[in-house]
C-alpha cells in the first residue's frame, strides 16, 4: 500500500512536467491554430538556461525560476511577431514547418556553443533533503516540484474563469470570427497569449534542471509525448491538457513499477491511450468536435 | 560547343589521371608496397550526438598523434611515407554507418577504419569489411558480437566489450560482499546484452539478481524515478543498483539516485560503462565512490599521464580510453604495415594475429587469432570523492588491476573467421 502510494505521488510529479508543457502547447493551439513544435527546444533553453545563469552570471535557481520563463516569455512574442504572424492565414502546416525548422536551429546552436554532454545543475541546497509525507519520504524537490505546478495550473484556470482577459481569451479560442463580429479584438491577445505558453515551456525547463540531464537535446524525445497528452485531452482544451498530463504521469509511474514483464508496455503506453482516445472520441477527452466550417 | 569541348578536355584529364594512379602504384600493392603510395586512415564515429565526447573529433587527433610516433621511429627508414586521415560522422545510425564505410572504402581509399561507437553501427560496418576486405579496428563499440557470431577476418575488436564490463564490475562487487542486485537497463541491444552479461557475472560469483527492469529507452521523460523508489523496497534488499544505462541517459539516473538519497538507505551504485567525459558531465560529487571498469585511465602512470599531456596539447581535454585506444590501434597498424612493407588487408592480418603487444594503451595485450579480440589488462576504478580530487579531469582512482587473462572471455564458438 505505501509503495502504491508512493508510485502514485512520484506519477503526479512525472504528470507535472507534462501538464505544464501540455498547457502552454493547448493555450497557444487555442488562439492561434499553431502546433508548436519549438515547444520541447524552449523547454530545453529554460534548462541550459539555468545552467548558464549558474555559470556565467553567478544567479542561483531561484533567479532563474523567476527571470527565465519572463525572458522566454519575451522571446516567444517577439518570434510570434517576426515569424509566426507572417504564416498565420496559411494552412497550419506552414506554421508547424516554422517552429519545427526553428527547434533544430535552437538546438543546434546550442550545441555548437556547449556540445551534446550533459551539464551539471544542482536543487537549491534547501530542497536537496527529504521530506516525510507521513507514510514515506520524498525528495523534497520533488514535492516542490509538484506545489509549483499545481499552482500554475490552478492560476491560469482562475485567469481564465474570473478574469475578463481570460473571458476574451476564451471567446477568441471557441469562436475566433465570431468574437470579432461582436466588436472583441482578438488580434491585440494573440502576441501576448503566445508569450505566455511559452514561458510556461521555459518554467517547465527550468524546474526540470536539477533532476534531470541538461543537454541540447533533452527536450527532443520528450515533446513527442507531450503531443500525445494534447492529443489525449482534446487539442486546444486547457482543462483537457491538463487533466491528461497528470493521467498520463500516473498511469506510466503505475505501469513502470509492475516490472520487467511490463516494460514494453510502459513504453507505447502514451501512444496506446491516444489511439484508443482517437477511435473512441476523436476530438480528444474533452475537445469539441469542430463545427463545420 | 565550349561547354562539350570543356568537358572532353576534362574527361581526357581525368582518364591520364586515374591511367598514372591507378596503374603505377596500385599495381605494386599486390606484390607489396603500398596501394595509392600512402595509408589512408578512416575515423567513422559520432561527431555531433550522445557519444561525440567520448570518442568524435578528438579521435583524430590520436590518429594523428599515432602518425607523429611512428614517423619519429622509424625516421628515414619508414615503409610508409604520406599519409591520410578521413573521416565522417555515422549519427550513430547503422544505415549511415553502412553507407559510410563503403565511401570511406571505395572512395576516400582508406586502408583501414578506426572508431566505429554505438554496437548496431559497429556491426554494420564489420560486413562491409569483410565484403571489401579491408581492415577495421572497432574501438568504441561494445557488442561481444564482434568477436562472436558476427566476427571476420578483417575486424578486430580492440578496446572494451560488454563481457569486460560485466566480468571488472559485476564479479569484484559482489566478490566485495555486495551480493544482491538490482538492474535497470535501457531497453535495446546493448542494454540487454550488458544485463545478460552482468546477470551472468554476479550470479557466477556467488552473488544473486533480486530485481531487474527494462527502463523504456530513449526514455522519452528523462525520469528513472519509479526505479529509485522501488529499489530500497524490494526484498531481500539489494545491496547494490546496476545501472546500465550510458551518456545523457546515466547522468539523468544518477543525479536522481541522489535525489532519493539511495546511498543512504543502503543501496550503492555499480556503473555498468562509464567514460571520463561522463564523469566530467556529472561531477565527482555525484558519482563519488561509484566503482566500475575502465580499459585505461589517463593518470594510472607516467607512460598515461606523458601522452594525456601531449593529448591535451592537441585537443584541449584529457583522453577517454577510446581515445588512447584509437591512438595505440592507429599505431599497431602502422608498426605491421612497416614489418610486413605493405598495406595489403590479408598480409597485415597474418602479420598482426597471435602478436603480443605493449604500448600506452596495450598492457599485456595480444592480438587473439581465434577470433580478433585485443585482450589487455582492464582495470576496476573508483571515482574519488570531491576532497580527493586535486586536479581537473583525474576523477578517478584504480582499485586493481584485472590482468589480461581474466578480462575478456575465451573465444567463443561462435566464431568463425574466414
Amino acid at each position: 500500500m505505501v509503495n502504491f502510494l508512493q508510485h502514485t505521488f512520484n506519477g503526479l510529479v512525472g504528470g507535472a512536467f507534462l501538464a505544464l508543457l501540455a498547457l502552454g502547447l493547448a493555450v497557444i493551439f487555442g488562439m492561434l491554430r499553431v502546433v508548436n513544435f519549438a515547444h520541447g527546444a524552449i523547454y530545453m533553453l529554460g534548462a541550459f538556461g539555468a545552467y548558464v545563469l549558474l555559470t556565467e552570471a553567478g544567479l542561483s535557481f531561484w533567479w532563474a525560476l523567476i527571470v527565465l520563463p519572463l525572458a522566454l516569455a519575451l522571446f516567444g512574442m517577439a518570434l510570434e511577431r517576426l515569424l509566426v504572424a507572417r504564416l498565420a492565414r496559411l494552412d497550419p502546416l506552414y506554421n508547424f514547418l516554422l517552429t519545427f525548422g526553428l527547434t533544430l536551429i535552437l538546438q543546434d546552436a546550442v550545441k555548437s556553443r556547449y556540445g551534446v554532454q550533459s551539464s551539471p545543475y544542482d536543487a537549491p541546497a534547501i530542497l536537496s533533503g527529504t521530506l516525510d509525507l507521513g507514510a514515506f519520504d520524498f525528495p523534497a524537490y520533488r514535492v516542490f516540484v509538484l506545489v509549483i505546478a499545481i499552482a500554475v495550473c490552478v492560476g491560469v484556470w482562475w485567469l481564465l474563469s474570473r478574469t475578463r482577459v481570460g473571458m476574451v481569451v476564451r471567446a477568441a479560442t471557441e469562436r475566433p470570427e465570431l468574437s470579432t463580429a461582436l466588436g472583441i479584438d482578438v488580434g491585440r491577445w494573440v502576441t501576448p497569449v503566445f508569450g505566455f505558453g511559452i514561458g510556461l515551456a521555459g518554467l517547465a525547463g527550468v524546474l526540470a534542471a536539477p533532476i534531470r540531464a541538461v543537454n541540447p537535446l533533452m527536450g527532443a524525445d520528450l515533446i513527442i509525448v507531450v503531443f500525445a497528452v494534447v492529443v489525449i485531452g482534446g487539442l486546444g482544451s486547457i482543462f483537457g491538457s491538463v487533466a491528461a498530463g497528470f493521467a498520463i504521469g500516473l498511469v506510466q509511474a503505475w505501469v513502470q513499477a509492475l516490472g520487467e514483464d511490463w516494460a514494453l508496455l510502459s513504453q507505447v503506453l502514451v501512444f496506446l491511450v491516444m489511439a484508443g482516445v482517437l477511435l473512441w472520441r476523436p476530438a480528444g477527452l474533452f475537445g469539441r468536435e469542430e463545427a463545420p466550417a | 560547343m565550349r561547354t562539350k569541348a570543356v568537358f572532353v578536355m576534362l574527361c581526357s584529364t581525368a582518364l591520364l589521371a586515374s591511367a598514372c594512379g591507378g596503374g603505377g602504384p596500385q599495381s605494386s600493392a599486390a606484390g607489396g608496397g603500398l596501394s595509392d603510395g600512402k595509408v589512408v586512415f578512416g575515423v567513422l564515429n559520432d561527431q555531433s550526438g550522445a557519444y561525440s565526447q567520448l570518442s568524435g573529433k578528438n579521435s583524430i587527433k590520436a590518429v594523428e598523434l599515432a602518425i607523429a610516433d611512428y614517423k619519429e621511429k622509424y625516421g628515414d627508414k619508414a615503409v610508409v611515407k604520406e599519409f591520410g586521415v578521413e573521416t565522417a560522422d555515422h549519427q550513430n545510425k547503422p544505415d549511415v554507418a553502412n553507407a559510410k564505410a563503403a565511401e570511406l572504402y571505395d572512395r576516400k581509399a582508406v586502408d583501414v577504419i578506426l572508431d566505429v561507437p554505438t554496437s548496431s553501427a559497429a556491426l554494420k560496418v564489420a560486413d562491409v569489411a569483410k565484403e571489401k576486405k579491408k581492415l577495421y579496428f572497432n574501438i568504441s563499440a561494445a557488442t561481444t558480437d564482434l568477436t562472436g557470431k558476427s566476427c571476420n577476418k578483417y575486424t578486430f575488436h580492440y578496446a572494451y566489450d560488454t563481457y569486460m564490463l560485466a566480468n571488472g564490475t559485476g564479479r569484484n562487487t559482489t566478490e566485495e560482499g555486495k551480493k544482491n542486485w538490482y538492474i535497470v537497463y535501457p531497453d535495446y541491444a546493448f542494454g540487454q546484452d550488458m544485463e545478460k552479461s552482468f546477470s551472468a557475472a554476479v550470479e557466477a560469483a556467488g552473488g544473486k539478481i533480486v530485481g531487474r527492469d527494462a527502463a523504456p529507452f530513449p526514455n522519452t521523460s528523462g525520469d528513472f524515478s519509479t526505479y529509485l523508489l522501488k529499489a530500497p523496497t524490494l526484498t531481500p534488499k539489494p545491496d547494490v543498483l546496476g545501472t546500465m544505462q550510458a551518456g545523457a541517459e546515466l547522468v539523468a539516473l544518477v543525479k536522481q539516485y541522489n535525489e532519493f538519497k539511495l546511498r543512504d538507505k543502503g543501496v550503492g551504485l555499480a556503473v555498468g560503462l562509464m567514460f571520463l567525459t561522463d564523469i566530467h558531465s556529472l561531477t565527482p560529487a555525484a558519482l563519488a565512490g561509484t566503482t566500475y571498469t575502465d580499459a585505461w585511465y589517463w593518470n594510472y602512470d607516467l607512460t598515461n599521464r606523458t601522452f594525456a599531456d601531449r593529448f591535451k596539447a592537441a585537443a584541449g581535454v584529457r583522453p577517454t580510453f577510446a581515445h588512447a585506444a584509437n591512438y595505440s590501434a592507429a599505431l599497431q597498424y602502422l608498426e605491421a604495415v612497416q614489418a610486413t612493407g605493405t598495406d595489403g588487408a590479408d598480409a597485415v592480418v597474418k602479420q598482426m594475429e597471435g602478436k603480443t603487444v605493449n604500448d600506452v594503451f596495450l598492457r599485456n595485450g595480444k592480438i587473439r587469432a581465434e577470433d580478433h579480440r585485443v585482450v589487455h589488462d582492464a582495470y576496476l576504478a573508483q571515482v574519488k570523492t570531491p576532497a580527493e580530487v586535486t586536479e581537473e579531469w583525474d576523477y578517478v582512482k584504480i582499485l586493481r588491476t584485472i590482468p589480461a587473462a581474466d578480462a575478456f572471455r575465451t573465444p567463443s564458438p561462435d566464431c568463425k573467421l574466414s
